[in-house]
């Protein structure tokens, strides 16, 4: 929740608003202490949490100070302009600003941007923008100009996208508004014309920017008194065409429309701004905190003596001229719940408290008007929802009563209602519960079986075997595919028998049964479209680039050779139907398993349904070689290594029984030159492995320089 | 700054040897690690894991087993069957027992401390108990067949080895009954001591398993295999609700190439060392709380002690290895160059000498006076001092016979400028001065220790013009002698990190010392104060990245013409402080390669600060300035150590 905390000023030297008031206020290169420029000639250093100046530095009479100060954080030394050209770099321990460095330059500089992570950056009036060292290397070096005649600077600022600067700068001509956005990772600049939508005739007043990783969000608070936001990609599509942005309202009347005096404006974070104005025309300035997420006003600080409108924020503190004071006002914004936005507005409306105006109703979708009978709805909301809360969240003995009773119906919707109420750290072990107790009514009624409320239970993503022992049971029991999957899924622990129980049903269970059930499909069909290749590549990619015809030239694989056209139909088309591949390849293949505990269930799979499954795994095998990488297509595709672990067990379970089975032969014989192939490889790479490193010591040899040498070194 | 013709040495074929036993000390947070030739080195961890002591090896004294007893004493046991303590204070050998067993393969010492087990090559286990100043044989358990297991539990902890078909490397034994046997199969097993039963196997390893260590806790133990990977185990909860543990395989790392032959466990880092010669100290993530530069990993190769000495003079480089000294004559050249030539010779460096030691114990120091004269070393019960002389390219060597008997065995031998005096630290903490004549030798004056220390002196410092001495202990401040009136000048005030290098410089007689925290100090020892530029580095504080290195300074030298340059090297960089200059703060970048022609000269000019760094030789090893312009760096690639070792498990990267 954000929060003002008490002000206190600064300077007590007082401060004329305009030219000869404050220029700007900077951070330096230590936390808690801020450079501030006063209008006319002189910087001070300031100690914020000690409210004492360390340090004071005056331009000599005559000239005068053009633009803020600011602090070198990769160097700490301070930089300032003054009569526009020249430029004063020193440190905390220079006392004499005539003293030290000084570089005049050839054109006028609009503002100097330094922030943490990259060197100073120096904008001129005339939009070019330069490195800080590149310019001191060559001060006068010529300045091109970047923005047409008449077009004046308004606003800058810059940011670090990516570790890189970005900055951004809005220029105004004959009442337009343009922006410029120069990135320093690829040197472009692009212009944009700001679009001001309907409202024509308000003035933008007042700018500021916020960033995330593709857009810079920009703000400007109009002469009406809103707050409208734009959106600029950082990295245009085209950097050369001068596009157009349209801007949208975030906030409505923040301040009184055409406010006498300044108006200022600057993000905190994300959600929250900083708006300072009268809130009515007839009331005070006022420095108020706006949620632009909820569009709810945070807290707000009178100002009675007057602002000059102009509002700096850094690290957590607020920067203003009070009357004549530098004033500062610790902000504060904790993480903000809806409980607590609500409140806050409830407060906001205490008897008394006149300073605030209006709230927006954060029901109703921006852009709306609101008016006095918002306040009472919104008072109607906030009733509601207190009773809400006050009602205690449908008991889990509750759940658990409706369980033992009432029909799947009223559980469906008891536990719907459960599921919306807010996380607690045990709540898997409460879901297990349910589950459990669910499937305890199952036992002793069997027509009793919810399985909507279950699958709804597993999709909550914190159930695990062990938590809930009877459900796959349960499941296998109803051969529910659909449910079997999603556990397989979702459960880290399964053990080995059940997942084989589970091989077993998804192999067995008939085509004509698949097809009635709902079976998650995920990135089946991209593979299971029969490709259309010739015989002679799909071998090639078999043998893994061996010419097999001039050494493995036996028996096998001149039968596998007389008959292209089978092999080419076995290898390019799915054996299974596709919601069955889709059990097997998105369940099976993913679950966890120790080798020792399947081999036994595995055995006891039939012979025709181990066949059926290798010629599947040897389907997978045969897409995953058809790239380069070695990987099938889809969301979370089984690894290679994966189908060759199952090929591997299935035939070190089964081989006995498989080997005999004269469908399986071809398969066999295809699975034998493969690995036939590989053995060859392997050797052959061992074979390349020690001559490599032969290769690898002579190269070393030759790095290796002589053991003695007479170099000559220069020491900088 | 200056450009310097430098001599780069890489026939300096030393190799470490590696690393047998490691045994931690929790309480004063210190580390012994034995080598296989018998070196047993002291680190301390909390002095930036500084070599604070070392006891030289012997050809017959093999350590097999390390370990600490109660009130921080030192036990070693090895293939001669003696047992050892160490004095840690005089840096000697206390007393050597023999057990009467055969070679010692296993040591372990009681949770209490008080008494210590050895495992003998015959089969026995003899218990003897530590007594103040000695220790006393107490029983005899037999020999063992399977039973043993059973046996062992009388203390609690016992590590043993057994030769069987698959040989066990090593057991631990938990409080609560669980055994841990680590074998050459490659497991980790679990065994329920009061059944006998195994309780959980892990196969980690194609190759053995040769170590084990257990956490003080009980909570966490490391194992380390001969194909180079150390694991972590640790006790975690089944669930997170249950008080069920289980030991889990939690981390493997690979930092060494070679079998680890001992593992370590301190309360937040595991430690180990192995055939690769490198200590390896990885902090635990979990158990840092700071997360600053002390949980970075550390791997200690070199020791913190300098092996090389040189004469300025005939150019000449004497090497010391464990048996044998080795001299060489620096080559030459003539031409001239511009930065990073490297330059034709002229004249190719010489072998002029090798030197081997008589007997079986390891060289302790060696130094070869400024002139090149004179060549002395020491062993622990030998000194020998040796005249070189030089006829055109002839070398001839005549041994110095006689010596005194009270020069015995030196820690450290420090010629004079002139080369007309000796210094000599023995182990008493006494230090000799000799003067040297053409041929023989006078004992001039011995220092005595002050009443009550014993510390050893390690390092010495003698001032150019011959006046001064300074001597430094671990732990102790630096002593600084007047060698005119022979009497003792001042002492540094102590500092809580041991000096790892001293030297005095020419004319102003400021003593620089540097410390292993990196810390260097400048003392003027005439005002007896530091200096003012001592007072403004320590007001300022030290660059971070100069803190953050992780090898101590072992060599200080300075510029003959240039006073203000202090010349100073660690394994990894050599620096020239020019005091003249503005001292770094921490936004200015420390160490800036590049030459400036790449840059403007503002950015020189507002950069420019008194560290001079060169990370252009390493591991740097010695580095000293032979004349104004000229350098010598002795440099050791580790490519060339490691091509001395055995070949690593060769592990098979295709097929299975």
């Amino acid at each position: 929740m954000a929060a003002l905390e008490e002000e206190f000023t600064l300077s007590t030297v007082p401060l004329g608003a305009g030219p000869n008031g404050l220029l700007g206020v900077e951070q330096s290169d230590k936390t808690d202490q801020f450079l501030v420029t006063h209008g006319g000639r002189t910087v001070i250093l300031y100690k914020v949490s000690d409210q004492k100046p360390l340090g004071s530095w005056s331009v000599k009479q005559g000239q005068i100070i053009t633009c803020p100060a600011v602090c070198n954080f990769q160097t700490g030394e301070f930089i300032v302009v003054h009569d526009n050209k020249v430029l004063r770099i020193w440190n905390t321990e220079n006392v004499n600003l005539d003293k030290v460095f000084k570089a005049t330059l050839s054109a006028e500089i609009y503002r100097i941007h330094s922030i943490q992570g990259t060197e100073p950056l120096v904008l001129f009036k005339e939009g070019a923008v330069r490195g800080l060292e590149a310019l001191l290397a060559e001060p006068q070096q010529k300045i091109e100009t970047v923005v047409s005649d008449d077009e004046v600077i308004k606003w800058t600022k810059v940011f670090m996208v990516f570790r890189h600067p970005v900055l951004i700068f809005i220029t105004e001509k004959h009442g337009n508004h343009f922006a410029y956005i120069q990135t320093f990772s690829s040197r472009t600049l692009s212009k944009y014309t700001l679009f001001h939508g309907q409202e024509e005739k308000s003035v933008i007043q007042n700018f500021t920017a916020s960033v995330d990783r593709k857009f810079i969000s920009l703000m400007s608070l109009s002469s009406d008194g809103c707050v409208y936001e734009t959106l600029i990609p950082i990295h245009p599509r085209d950097p050369d065409e001068n596009q157009r942005v349209v801007r949208s309202l975030l906030l409505k009347t923040v301040v009184a429309g055409n406010a006498p005096s300044g108006v200022a404006l600057t993000v905190l974070d994300q959600d929250h701004v900083a708006v300072l104005g009268p809130p009515l025309p007839a009331s005070k300035e006022c420095l108020s905190i706006w949620n632009t997420k909820f569009q709810t006003l945070q807290t707000s600080r009178e100002l009675p003596q007057g602002t000059s409108g102009q509002l700096w924020y850094f690290g957590e503190n607020l920067f203003m001229l009070h009357g004549k004071f530098l004033t500062v006002i610790p902000y504060k914004c904790e993480v903000s719940s809806l409980a607590g936005a609500l409140g806050k507005l409830k407060h906001s409306q205490d008897p008394g408290t006149h300073t605030v105006p209006h709230f927006v109703n954060w029901e109703t979708s921006r852009g709306y008007g609101f008016g006095s009978q918002n306040s009472e709805q919104s008072k109607r909301i906030l009733r509601r929802r207190k009773i809400e809360v006050n009602v205690p969240p449908p008991a889990f003995e509750q759940l658990l009563s409706t369980i033992k009773k009432d029909s799947e119906k009223d559980i469906e919707v008891e536990l719907c209602k459960f599921l919306a109420v807010k996380r607690t750290p045990d709540f898997h072990a409460i879901v297990g519960d349910i589950v459990l107790e669910l499937l305890g009514r199952h036992t002793t009624e069997p027509s009793f079986y919810p399985r909507n409320s279950l699958m709804q239970l597993i999709q909550t993503h914190v159930l695990s075997y062990s938590l809930c022992p009877g459900l796959m049971e349960a499941a296998l029991e109803k051969t529910d595919v659909q449910m079997l999957q999603l556990c397989l899924q979702q459960f880290p622990d399964i053990p080995e028998s059940i997942t084989c129980a589970c091989l077993k049903i998804f192999l067995s269970i008939s085509d004509d049964s698949l097809q009635e059930t709902e079976i998650n499909m995920e990135s089946v069909s991209d593979c299971s479209d029969p490709v259309q290749e010739k015989m002679d590549e799909q071998t090639e990619i078999l043998q893994n680039g061996f010419n097999a015809d001039e050494q493995n030239c036996d028996s096998c694989d001149r039968k596998l050779n007389q008959k292209p056209q089978d092999a080419a139909e076995e290898t390019t088309s799915c054996p299974v139907v596709p919601k069955r591949a889709a059990l097997l390849r998105n369940a099976i293949l993913h679950s966890a398993y120790s080798e020792m505990f399947l081999l036994p269930h595995l055995k006891d799979i039939p012979a025709q349904h181990v066949t059926l499954f290798l010629q599947y795994l040897y389907f997978l095998y045969l897409k995953c070689s058809e790239n380069a990488t070695m990987t099938l297509p889809g969301l979370h595709p089984p690894t290679l290594n994966q189908i060759m672990d199952w090929i591997c067990l299935l035939l070190d379970a089964n081989f006995t029984v498989v080997v005999m089975i004269p469908e399986a032969k071809r398969l066999l014989l295809s699975l034998y030159k493969f690995v036939k192939s590989q053995i060859c490889i392997c050797s052959e790479l061992n074979k390349i492995e020690v001559s490599f490193r032969e290769l690898q010591k002579l190269n070393q040899e030759k790095n290796n320089r002589e053991l003695y040498s007479i170099e000559v070194l220069e020491l900088f | 700054m200056g450009e310097f013709k430098v001599h780069r040495v890489r026939f300096f074929n030393y190799v470490p040897s590696g690393i047998r036993c490691v045994a931690y000390n929790n309480q004063s947070n210190r580390l012994a690690v034995s080598r296989t030739d018998g070196t047993v080195e002291i680190y301390n961890l909390s002095a930036n894991y500084f070599q604070e002591k070392f006891f030289p090896g012997h050809e017959s004294r093999a350590t097999e087993a390390l370990c600490w007893a109660k009130g921080q004493r030192l036990f070693s046991g090895g293939l001669n069957g003696e047992i050892i303590e160490y004095d840690l204070q005089a840096l000697n050998i206390k007393y050597a027992m023999d057990a009467f067993g055969g070679p010692i393969w296993s040591m372990a010492v009681s949770p209490c401390g008080s008494q210590l087990l050895v495992g003998c090559e015959d089969g026995s286990v003899k218990l003897f108990q530590i007594t103040p100043d000695k220790i006393q044989f107490e029983r005899n358990f037999d020999r063992q067949k399977r039973s043993a297991v059973h046996k062992m539990l009388v203390d609690r902890q016992y590590m043993g080895v057994s030769k069987r078909k698959c040989i066990i490397w090593g057991v631990a034994f938990l409080s609560d009954g669980t055994v841990i046997s680590v074998d050459s199969a490659g497991k980790v097993q679990f065994w329920d001591s009061a059944t006998g039963t195994l309780v959980k196997n892990h196969l980690i390893a194609n190759a053995d398993v040769q170590s084990i260590a257990v956490s003080d806790q009980e909570d966490s133990f490391v194992v380390g295999t001969a194909e180079g990977t150390v694991f972590h185990f640790q006790l975690v909860s089944v669930t997170s609700n249950s008080s069920e543990k289980q030991w889990v395989r939690t981390k493997p790392f690979q930092h060494h190439t070679h079998d680890v032959r001992a593992v370590a466990h301190s309360p937040t880092a595991l430690i180990s060392g192995g055939t690769d010669t490198h200590l390896v100290i990885r902090p635990l993530m979990e158990k840092v709380e700071v997360k600053n530069y002390d949980a970075a990993l550390r791997k200690i190769t070199f020791p913190h002690r300098r092996l090389i000495s040189c004469s300025k003079k005939r150019h000449l480089l004497l090497f010391q290895f464990a048996h044998h000294l080795e001299l060489w004559r620096l080559g030459s050249t003539v031409a001239t160059g511009k930065n990073g030539d490297t330059l034709p010779l002229s004249k190719d460096a010489d072998h002029l000498l090798h030197l081997k030691t008589k007997g079986p114990e390891n060289i302790i120091c060696s130094c070869i006076s400024p002139c090149g004269s004179w060549i002395a070393y020491s062993t622990t019960s030998r000194f020998f001092l040796y005249r070189l002389n030089y006829e055109h390219d002839n070398i001839s060597l005549q041994r110095v016979s006689k010596m005194p008997a009270f020069l015995r065995s030196a820690l450290q031998i420090l010629f004079s400028e002139d080369s007309t005096k000796l210094f000599v630290a023995s182990n008493q903490g006494s230090l000799h001065i000799i003067r040297l004549l053409e041929g023989s030798f006078k004992h001039l004056h011995t220092f005595q220790p002050q009443s009550g220390t014993v510390e050893s002196m390690c390092l010495l410092a003698v001032s150019p013009d011959g006046n001064w001495l300074a001597a430094s202990g671990t732990s102790a401040g630096v002593h600084v002698y007047n060698i005119k009136h022979l009497k003792l000048h001042c002492t540094v005030p102590a500092y809580n990190f041991p000096v790892t290098a001293l030297a005095i410089a020419p004319s102003t007689n400021n003593l620089v010392i540097a410390h292993s925290d990196q810390q260097v100090f400048e003392y003027s020892i005439p005002d007896k104060q530091y200096t003012e530029w001592s007072r403004t580095i320590q007001k300022q504080g030290f660059h971070y990245l100069w803190l953050q290195r992780d090898t101590p300074i072992t060599h200080i030298s300075f510029h003959p013409k240039r006073p203000m340059h202090i010349l100073l090297h660690d394994a990894y960089m050599f620096c020239i402080i020019d005091k003249s200059l503005p001292l770094p703060n921490d936004k200015t970048l420390l160490y800036n390669p590049l030459p400036p022609t790449n840059e403007s000269d503002v950015i020189r000019r507002r950069t420019a600060h008194a560290f001079k760094i060169s990370k252009i030789y390493k591991p740097l090893l010695f580095m000293d300035l032979l004349d104004e312009r000229t350098l010598v760096a002795v440099e050791r690639p580790l490519d060339d150590i490691i091509a001395q070792l055995p070949p690593p498990i060769k592990k098979k990267k295709f097929g299975t």
